[in-house]
Parts: C-alpha cells; sequence; structure tokens
C-alpha cells in the first residue's frame, strides 16, 4: 500500500469511528414516508388486551401501521416512560399512564396533547364521568387521557381448598360467607383450623390492605388540596388496623404480592383466596398454571365494591402524528375497544355503553369455572366511587406501607413500630 | 530538543526551500498524525459516554432537578442532605457489607483455584474454560435462578436446610442472611473471572524459581505463599481494585433477589447505593439528588480503592 493510501485509510478509518458515536442516538424511524404510510408506536405495561384490536384497525387503515410495546412490570415502564419524556424523543405515539402515574404526570401536562384540541370532546358521552373528569388537568384544564379500563374488585379462591377446609364452593355461597372483612377473617380462621396444607388464607395483607382503601371512596392518602393525610385518615388507619388483624389472626400466608414464592404459591395452593381487580385474572392464570384450570373461581369481595386501578391513554407531545395517534387512542378507548380488550385480557370497561353491551355481560371466563365475570364486575362498575389520588399516592402506598405491612408478617416490626414506619416513609416518598 | 522538533524544523527548512515533493510531506504528515487518529476512537468514546456524563452529573448534583420539571440551582444542599439522610447511611452500610461478605471469600477461592488448575491435570483447557462459564452467564439469569434458590417457601437452600432439622430461613428478611445470598450469587459469577486473572499472572513466574526452592527443600504450601503470592502482587492489586469498584456499584442481584424492586427489602435490609440512587433519581424523580448520591459513590470508589491499593501492597509484602 502507498504511504498517500494508508494516510487516506487511516483518516477515513478515523472519521467512521467518530461518526459511528454520533449516529446511534438518530431516531430516523418517525418521518411519513412519500406514500402516506404512519408508523404509530403504543407503549403500555402488562397486557392490555389490544393484539386483536390493532391487526382489525390496521385493516381497517392500510396506511397506518402500529406496533405494541409493552413492559411486563409497571413498576419498569414508569422510570422508562419519564426518561423518554424528560429527552424529549422516545416514548411511543400512544401511552398507558396508570392512575397513579397520571396524577404525578398531571403537574407537568405540558408533555402531553390536548386532545379537546383533537376533537376528543364528543367522545364525553362513551365514558363514565368521573374516568373522564380524571383524565383531565383540573375541571377546565387539558384532556391528556381517554379512559381505558378501572378496576372492579372480587375475590378468587380455590375451590378445590375450600372443599378441603368443609367450606361452602359455589361462587354465591362463597359471597354469602363475608359481607363485611371481619367475616372474612372469621372465615380464614376456619380455613386455617382445618389444616388444608396451605400456608395461610390469604396470599398477603397487602392485597387486601389496598382493596380496603379503594372501597373507601373519598380520600386516601391525600386531601383534595394534594395535602398528605396519611396520618390522620381514620379511612387508612381503618384499613391499616383490619390488614393487621389478620396477620395476628393467622389468617395472612404471608407471602409477598410479585415475589417467587407468590407465583409458585399459585401453582402449589398455598394461599385459597387472593383480591382480584379484574385486570387480575390473566395473572392468576398464568401464574397457576394450565394444571389448575377449573380451580379457581371468582366471588363478590368482603365490603362491597371499590375502585382499585384503572388507567388512561394519553399522546405525548413529542410524537410526531397526534392526529392519527390520538384516532388510535379514540378506536382502543370506543365502547367496542373496551369489550374487545376485556374479552382478551381482562382490564374492566370505562365505558357505560360497555357496561350496558349484552355481548359484555354474557361474557365468561372458562378458566375459572366458567364464571361469569362480565356480570360479576360489570354489576358494581357504573356505581364505583372514585377515590382523590395525590400526585405520590402509589408511591406512598407501595414503598411506605406495603413494606411496612410485611415487615410485621416477616416478624421484624410490631404493628405499632410498622406504623410510625409507614408514616414516617409516607413523609419522604411524598415529598 | 525533542525528536519531533527536529523533524519540524527540518520540514520548515524544506517548506522554505520550496522542493519538498508532494508524496514525502505527505508521508510526513501520516507518521505524525496516523498515531493520533488511531487512538482517537478511544478518547472520542471516552469523552462522549465516560468525560461527559461525570461532568454532567456533578452539574446536575447542584440541582434540584426534577426529571421531567424544574430545575433550580442549590449549591451543596443536596449534598448536606445526603449526609443527614438515614437511608443513605443504611444503603452504604449494606453495600459496604455485601462487598466485604463476597470479595474476601472469593479472592481466597479464586487464588487456591487458580493454585490448583497451575498443575498438570488431566483436561487442563477444559477447567480453566469450565471457570468462566458463570461469569459469561447473564446476571438476570444469575438473578432468577438464585433468587428461586433462596425463596422461603419453595427454595431448594430451605429445602436442604429443612432436611437436616433446622428451620428454613426468610432470607429476604433479615440483613445478614440476604447479604448472605447475595454474596453468594456475586461469589458464583466473578470467582472463575479472577481466577483466571491469577493463573495467567501465576504461569509468568519462571519455573526455576520453584525448581531451586524444592532443591532447598521448600514445601509446596510453602513455596506457594514465599514464591508465588509476592510474585503476584500487582496481579492481586488489580483484581482487589476491579472487585471494589464492582462490589460498591452493586444493583442487578440485590434488584433480582428482591423481586425486581428499589427498596431492597421491607426495611432496606439489601439496599444498595445504587438502588438508593435509582430509587431516588428514576423513581422519585429527584435526579438532583441522585446525581448527588451518584458523585458521593465514585468518590467512595476512590478513597476504598486507594485503602484496599495500601492494604494489599502492605499485606504481600
Amino acid at each position: 500500500m502507498s504511504q498517500t493510501k494508508r494516510f487516506l485509510a487511516v483518516t477515513v478509518a478515523a472519521v467512521t469511528a467518530m461518526s459511528m458515536v454520533g449516529a446511534c442516538s438518530k431516531n430516523t424511524d418517525t418521518k411519513p414516508a412519500a406514500d402516506g404510510q404512519v408508523n404509530l408506536v403504543v407503549d403500555t405495561f402488562g397486557d392490555f388486551g389490544y393484539k386483536a384490536l390493532v391487526a382489525q384497525y390496521q385493516t381497517d387503515h392500510p396506511n397506518v401501521k402500529v406496533e405494541l410495546r409493552s413492559v411486563q412490570k409497571l413498576d419498569d415502564y414508569k422510570p422508562k416512560l419519564t426518561q423518554y419524556l424528560a429527552a424529549g424523543t422516545g416514548a411511543g405515539d400512544v401511552v398507558a399512564l396508570e392512575e397513579g402515574i397520571l396524577n404525578e404526570f398531571k403537574t407537568q401536562p405540558q408533555n402531553f396533547v390536548n386532545l379537546l384540541d383533537q376533537g376528543a370532546a364528543d367522545q364525553q358521552a362513551n365514558f363514565l364521568p368521573w374516568k373522564w373528569e380524571l383524565g383531565r388537568v383540573g375541571a377546565d384544564g387539558p384532556l391528556i387521557g381517554l379512559g381505558t379500563d378501572v378496576g372492579g374488585l372480587a375475590v378468587c379462591y380455590r375451590k378445590d381448598l375450600f372443599a378441603k377446609a368443609k367450606l361452602p364452593t359455589d361462587r354465591e355461597a362463597v359471597s354469602k360467607l363475608w359481607p363485611t372483612w371481619d367475616e372474612f377473617i372469621t372465615t380464614g380462621k376456619k380455613f386455617t383450623a382445618a389444616n388444608t396444607g396451605a400456608k395461610g388464607f390469604v396470599d398477603s395483607v397487602t392485597t387486601s390492605f389496598s382493596a380496603m382503601l379503594s372501597q373507601a371512596g373519598d380520600t386516601n392518602f391525600y386531601d383534595r388540596d394534594n395535602k398528605l393525610i396519611a396520618d390522620s385518615n381514620p379511612v387508612v388507619r381503618q384499613a391499616w388496623d383490619t390488614s393487621m388483624k389478620m396477620v395476628s389472626e393467622g389468617v395472612s400466608a404471608k407471602i409477598a404480592t410479585w415475589s417467587k414464592d407468590w407465583e409458585a404459591g399459585f401453582k402449589n395452593g398455598s394461599f385459597a383466596v387472593t383480591m382480584c381487580p379484574s385486570w387480575m385474572l390473566g395473572i392468576i392464570k398464568t401464574n397457576s398454571g394450565a394444571a389448575n384450570a377449573g380451580k379457581w373461581d371468582v366471588a363478590a369481595v368482603p365490603g362491597g365494591g371499590g375502585n382499585w386501578g384503572g388507567s388512561w391513554l394519553a399522546v405525548p407531545t413529542q410524537s410526531k402524528h397526534p392526529k392519527e395517534a390520538y384516532e388510535l387512542a379514540k378506536f382502543l378507548t370506543s365502547p367496542e375497544g373496551q369489550v374487545a380488550a376485556f374479552k382478551e385480557a381482562g382490564p374492566l370497561p370505562s365505558s357505560p355503553k360497555a357496561l350496558d353491551d349484552p355481548a359484555f355481560l354474557a361474557l365468561t371466563n372458562d378458566y375459572f369455572s366458567n364464571a361469569p365475570v362480565g356480570k360479576i364486575f360489570g354489576e358494581g362498575a357504573k356505581s364505583l366511587k372514585p377515590v382523590v389520588l395525590g400526585p405520590k399516592h402509589q408511591a406512598v402506598k407501595e414503598r411506605a406501607f406495603e413494606p411496612a405491612m410485611q415487615a410485621v408478617e416477616q416478624g421484624k416490626l410490631t404493628p405499632d413500630k410498622a406504623w410510625q414506619q409507614a408514616l414516617k416513609s409516607a413523609v419522604k416518598e411524598a415529598k | 530538543m525533542t525528536s519531533s522538533s527536529v523533524i519540524r524544523s527540518s520540514a520548515a527548512a524544506r517548506a522554505a526551500d520550496g522542493r519538498v515533493p508532494w508524496r514525502s510531506r505527505l508521508t510526513r504528515a501520516d507518521m505524525k498524525y496516523a498515531p493520533y487518529f488511531f487512538i482517537a476512537p478511544f478518547f472520542v468514546l471516552f469523552l462522549v459516554f465516560g468525560a461527559f456524563p461525570l461532568v454532567y452529573t456533578g452539574w446536575v448534583s447542584l440541582h434540584d432537578w426534577h426529571l421531567i420539571g424544574d430545575h433550580t440551582f442549590v449549591w451543596f444542599d443536596n449534598y448536606t442532605a445526603l449526609f443527614s439522610d438515614p437511608d443513605f447511611w443504611n444503603a452504604l452500610k449494606n453495600t459496604v457489607g455485601i462487598f466485604v461478605l463476597a470479595t474476601v471469600p472469593q479472592l481466597l477461592m479464586a487464588l487456591s483455584v487458580a493454585n490448583l488448575l497451575n498443575r498438570k491435570i488431566r483436561a487442563r483447557t477444559f477447567f480453566r474454560m469450565g471457570v468462566l462459564i458463570p461469569n459469561v452467564t447473564s446476571v438476570a439469569a444469575v438473578g432468577i435462578v438464585f433468587g428461586q434458590l433462596f425463596a422461603r417457601d419453595v427454595g431448594l437452600v430451605n429445602y436442604v436446610i429443612t432436611a437436616f432439622g433446622l428451620d428454613a430461613v426468610d432470607w429476604q428478611a433479615n440483613w445478614w442472611s440476604s447479604w448472605i445470598a447475595i454474596a453468594v450469587m456475586v461469589d458464583w459469577r466473578w470467582t472463575g473471572y479472577n481466577t483466571l486473572i491469577l493463573l495467567g499472572a501465576m504461569q509468568a513466574i519462571p519455573k526455576d524459581l520453584y525448581e531451586s526452592a524444592s532443591l532447598d527443600g521448600a514445601a509446596p504450601w510453602q513455596q506457594f505463599w514465599r514464591i508465588t503470592v509476592p510474585l503476584l502482587r500487582p496481579t492481586l492489586v488489580f483484581t482487589v481494585i476491579i472487585s471494589t469498584i464492582g462490589g460498591l456499584q452493586l444493583f442487578t442481584e440485590p434488584v433480582i433477589f428482591g423481586n425486581g424492586r428499589m427498596l431492597g427489602g421491607t426495611l432496606g435490609q439489601f439496599q444498595t447505593v445504587t438502588m438508593y440512587m435509582y430509587e431516588t433519581a428514576f423513581q422519585r424523580f429527584q435526579y438532583g439528588y441522585g446525581a448527588a448520591i451518584a458523585w458521593s459513590l465514585f468518590g467512595l470508589i476512590v478513597v476504598f480503592s486507594l485503602i484496599n491499593l495500601l492494604i494489599v501492597r502492605r499485606a504481600a509484602r
């Protein structure tokens, strides 16, 4: 190789190396092609039941290509989405916001398209009034999210373990066992006394705590002015005391939710009941596996209906196709879309039309002994009262109260110490 | 006068002469600048992915910086808050504790395994490669498998323990049991890596040293402590520092052990500094405070590496 050629080769190599560094960060996929082709990305956590719907949408709109991106855990989804928003790039064109995230992101509404500007006002009648209102920033502010599901509540129970403990197994009779939480605990004591081999009656008290909070309606950890009132709100204290009673009465299997023991516990029958908001059905089915099909059933929750969880679809302002993204979100949250999603993955509709739909009411779940899930979850859904959630509700619940309760279950803290610990952490989380 | 200035002055002289062929001028430029181009990719990459984030993180740490909200300059408030933050001290205690619990047995094991592999045994290459297998395993897979081994109700470890008539251990609930479980994960993964490094250094030790030691009647263990270990000193320093950096940044193992949560157990029994940093920056969105934790960790690693360097130098003298 001649000297000149060598010099050129070196230069080219160095320039290539340097330009490679710059090239990585560029996102080139967002511009519409000449033929009007539009690529949309939908970001969700867990399974929203959108696969069939998206396929249908692409058939109806040949110029639109939709990519579904899903992160399994909400805990992983939230920081990712936040980083995308902070960086101004990377987020999907349609993103799912869970109620906890929604409240936190509402403090920065400039990150999301005001859907009213896209003509969303005509959709209002399709949603439960409070679901619609919560998607707005204040009564007159922009609308940043269209409602997807609401958290209907029920209790899932193992029929085989109930039979072993000589408790009724029919879902009507089981529901009658526990009109109140105290009677739920009494039933649990009967169950544990029967020594079925299960580690406890209910998986852990944290899910019951969430259920009780969501039944309370009105407020939890925050008041209407977003002031932390966890220490003084009787609703919180009441739910706490009942949960502690479950631990002291030996009703809890003390298996932390989402742990390896919890996942295996569904298969092994380590516990007989767990709280199930409708989105939990899919998780129970996955964890229990095909071998346990037909062993689970769905009964009413003690203390009446409650609203646990639920999400919205929003369009980040960084989307290159806000108009098309809104159209897609509108389709996915339409009454028909919500029924289809429920059928596929279990999120309970937030649209009164969907809730009245005979097709929805007739839905049953064969894994759960053909339980009429449409009827069970749909019945109370329209009368659900929204809970006022402060901006850090989710953090206070999951990072202050739940660990404190689990520490009691592990025998590491007394209930009094744990309560103090929870309040202390809550203040830190709410900062 | 340095050699480059010789070239430069003579080049200048010839340029003034005006009769230097184009080709030889290119050659000279090639000789002069080509080395810089060859090493440029590293420095460009280091500046973009190493130095810039470091400096920028320092800048962020002087702010009250909400990830998607406001940025206010607050001088060193984040650092002063950090030093009176019990959660930070708890995380630091856990990190150092797990680091000591994992690193000391790890390096001792690596040293003895390397010594064994340095002998004439059958299928040497097989065993030498074999010790590295845990290291190429995905850390997430390691976490998942060990998370299952150390599960309270369905874990294999508790199954064995109870078979011996002992009580099952709630591995996540106590600080000591969670530290042990995490240290085992770390050791399983990194012992082989250090073994290979130490083995490489052992093979560089001249054989005649051992031969003359044998002639003088030195037992194998005497040879090991009097010849092998002192001559391995620079390599030992290297492994210690690498383990220190890795150990203080411990993240994935405890996260997966704690079911993917950043809390590190109900009372933070095994929350490490990096977990606390992640929780602060990406779950509480206090980016400035998280950056302050990151910089404090950087300082700690420097301090710890220096301390280790001194200890290892003294011990191996």
